[in-house]
């Protein structure tokens, strides 16, 4: 059984995204405990997914690599993985926790020396790669995981895979016999960083991303571009795996449309931005990138980016949410509409199109399984309602990784100001 | 106030949107366009418009009135709903087109020989008659529509399908003289005169 030893003066973080992991290594080094709990096997969540920020281009590996040092070096937090609150009851100082932990299969013991994962033979779509790629059943879910802990496929177990994965274990690793377990532990604030998850691409019926192998995600772009992605850092298509030199950035993609999220997404802009270089960085003046706008929202300092790849002769900027997309017999998407500026109509054939899809909560509305204020929008409001419980991140509205981290340090603040009344520290 | 301040000040009135809010059918919508193109890239027939809808919105609020309201374009919608599905702002495209050509019609602006107004009015005065659509008049009506040579044509065309629709007795050539009426006509024409004469108030009050 997992012991989580916790009190009321116990700070429990909901999501261990960039958000959750901000939010809740701010609190513990100030002191307080602190129970960081994630769904997926590792820490990080879709920040470990992006291949580079904007608008420095830096690459979120070195902020991980920080976050992940603060938290192996915090006696005061503690970790639990594959793990999701099921329910909160109680009132603010005093919350009770239901956690649900899923089996990993594998124990503290491992090494992450992957013999497991070459002696297994089944595999599945690698979720990590937002199903582009294919993963083994015993794996670590990428390179830089933390925990840095193997994790067995709940589909392997009772099959062969399972034996030989533990066979194939030199450290006794792998526990083919743990079982899902729920543990209850008490805590005195709640901070919810749930995240955000890509809208559902197939919803925008005329884009056809359900019908055209070449009509993707930006999601799905970011994985391409990582050297450790499925292709190899190479931008292909696909449907062949061509070079993908003309390629369509469609904004809004879900966003700011009444028919799907209502919401302006806000990092949209500035993702198609930066993937716009990656494919000029690729192909330099073999590149040829159009960018169908709404219009671009790139403030402040941001606007020096915009600027700076606006500079770029290969690139270039149509003012047109378009009305569809249909594929040729060669599988080249081809983008319909009208560019706004001149009302002239295009019908312009593209090897890839990218649509920059929005972000909708992770967490559904009605599926939230503790009481609190939701907007209509589905983010977390914040309202003395709440009680002690705080949103981070993603959870409280659509923020790049600044914002998001920011507003991360800002909840642990709330939260801490909660348990110091509890403990009489503060009033 | 200096005369040029008047003046400008009368230049960006925007009169003419808040005429449109006031006299056409759906027109508080006009102001909710953001202008992204989704409509007029989605118009199966935009390439013939002068104007596609997003464009006579934006000439709405710039207070191009005559080139609005006197434009082929508002009567080129056949209510496909294309726009109207997938514009992000859930603007009724289609409805506001038809309550502009409405709207124009009333201000007898429409284009000489726009067929599609013709043939409305057709339409119109063919249902009036027996208080319900008397198909064979219509269509002989449309046939005719641009002339003796041109109706002959279309009708030896569609001669086939004419003796078809008799055999099976789609077609009643009867209908030619005369033809049958809804049950209470007297009462249909009083609830069209009373139709109008609140719409004539409604004229009257709003001052269009």
């Amino acid at each position: 059984m997992t012991a989580v030893v916790a009190t009321n003066e116990t700070i429990l973080v909901v999501g261990g995204g960039i958000s959750g992991m901000t939010a809740a290594l701010e609190a513990a080094e100030t002191g307080k405990r602190v129970v960081l709990v994630e769904k997926r096997p590792y820490l990080g969540g879709r920040v470990t997914q992006l291949y580079k920020y904007f608008p420095k281009l830096c690459f979120p590996t070195c902020g991980l690599e920080i976050n992940q040092r603060r938290a192996k070096m915090n006696p005061n937090l503690t970790i639990l993985t594959l793990a999701e609150v099921t329910g909160l009851t109680g009132s603010e100082g005093d919350y009770t926790a239901t956690v649900k932990l899923s089996p990993r299969y594998v124990n503290e013991r491992c090494t992450a020396c992957g013999d497991c994962g070459t002696a297994v033979e089944a595999e599945f779509d690698d979720d990590y790669n937002y199903g582009l790629g294919k993963r083994k059943g015993a794996y670590l879910p990428y390179r830089m995981a933390h925990p840095a802990r193997y994790v067995l496929d709940p589909a392997i177990i009772g099959t062969p895979d399972a034996d030989k994965a533990k066979a194939a274990c030199k450290y006794d690793a792998i526990d083919l016999e743990m079982r899902e377990e729920t543990v209850e532990f008490r805590c005195g604030a709640v901070i919810w960083a749930t995240g955000w998850k890509p809208y559902d691409a197939a919803k925008i019926q005329p884009y056809g991303y359900d019908r055209i192998a070449n009509v993707i995600t930006s999601v799905e772009f970011e994985r391409l571009a990582d050297p450790n992605g499925p292709t190899g850092g190479k931008l292909v298509r696909p449907s062949d795996g061509r070079e993908a030199k003309k390629v369509a950035f469609i904004q809004c993609a879900g966003s700011r449309d009444r028919n799907h999220l209502l919401h302006c997404s806000r990092i949209c802009c500035m993702a198609s931005l930066k993937q716009a270089t990656y494919v000029a960085d690729a192909f330099a003046d073999d590149a040829e990138i159009n960018i169908y706008y709404i219009d671009l929202r790139a403030i402040d300092r941001f606007e020096d980016f915009y600027n700076k790849v606006r500079a770029n002769q290969n690139i270039k900027f149509i003012k047109s949410k378009p009305a569809s997309i249909v594929a040729d017999k060669d599988g080249n998407p081809i983008v319909h509409g009208v560019d706004t500026e001149g009302y002239n109509r295009f019908a312009e054939p593209h090897d890839l199109v990218v649509l920059a899809i929005g972000m909708e909560p992770a967490v559904d509305k009605d599926a939230f399984p503790v009481s609190i204020v939701i907007n209509r929008e589905g983010f977390i409001e914040a309202s003395p309602e709440n009680g002690g419980v705080f949103a981070a991140g993603c959870a409280s509205d659509a923020l790049d990784v600044n914002r998001s981290a920011q507003h991360a340090t800002g909840a642990a603040l709330r939260a801490i100001q909660v348990v110091n009344r509890v403990a009489r520290a503060e009033v | 106030m200096g005369d040029l301040n008047t003046a400008m000040i009368e230049k960006y009135r925007n009169r003419f949107l808040k005429e449109v809010e006031a006299n056409v059918e759906e027109g508080e919508w006009v102001k909710m366009c953001m202008q992204c193109g989704v409509c007029s890239g989605s118009c199966p027939l935009g390439k013939f418009w002068e104007h596609p809808p997003q464009e006579i919105f934006m000439m709405i609020r710039a207070g191009k009135r005559d080139e609005v309201l006197s434009s082929e374009s508002v009567w080129m919608c056949t209510s496909c709903y294309n726009c109207i599905v997938r514009c992000p702002r859930e603007l009724p495209i289609t409805h506001i087109m038809h309550g502009l050509a409405h709207y124009a019609k009333r201000l007898g602006l429409v284009p000489k020989n726009q067929p599609t107004a013709k043939f409305a009015q057709m339409f119109w005065d063919n249902l009036m008659v027996k208080g319900r659509v008397n198909e064979l008049k219509l269509g002989l009506n449309l046939y005719f529509m641009n002339g003796i040579g041109d109706g002959v044509k279309v009708a030896l065309k569609n001669q086939k399908i004419g003796l078809g629709m008799l055999k099976s007795k789609r077609m009643n050539p009867l209908e030619a003289v005369g033809g049958h009426a809804v049950k209470d006509l007297k009462g249909f024409h009083a609830v069209l005169k009373k139709a109008q004469e609140l719409e004539d108030k409604r004229l009257a009050d709003h001052g269009a």
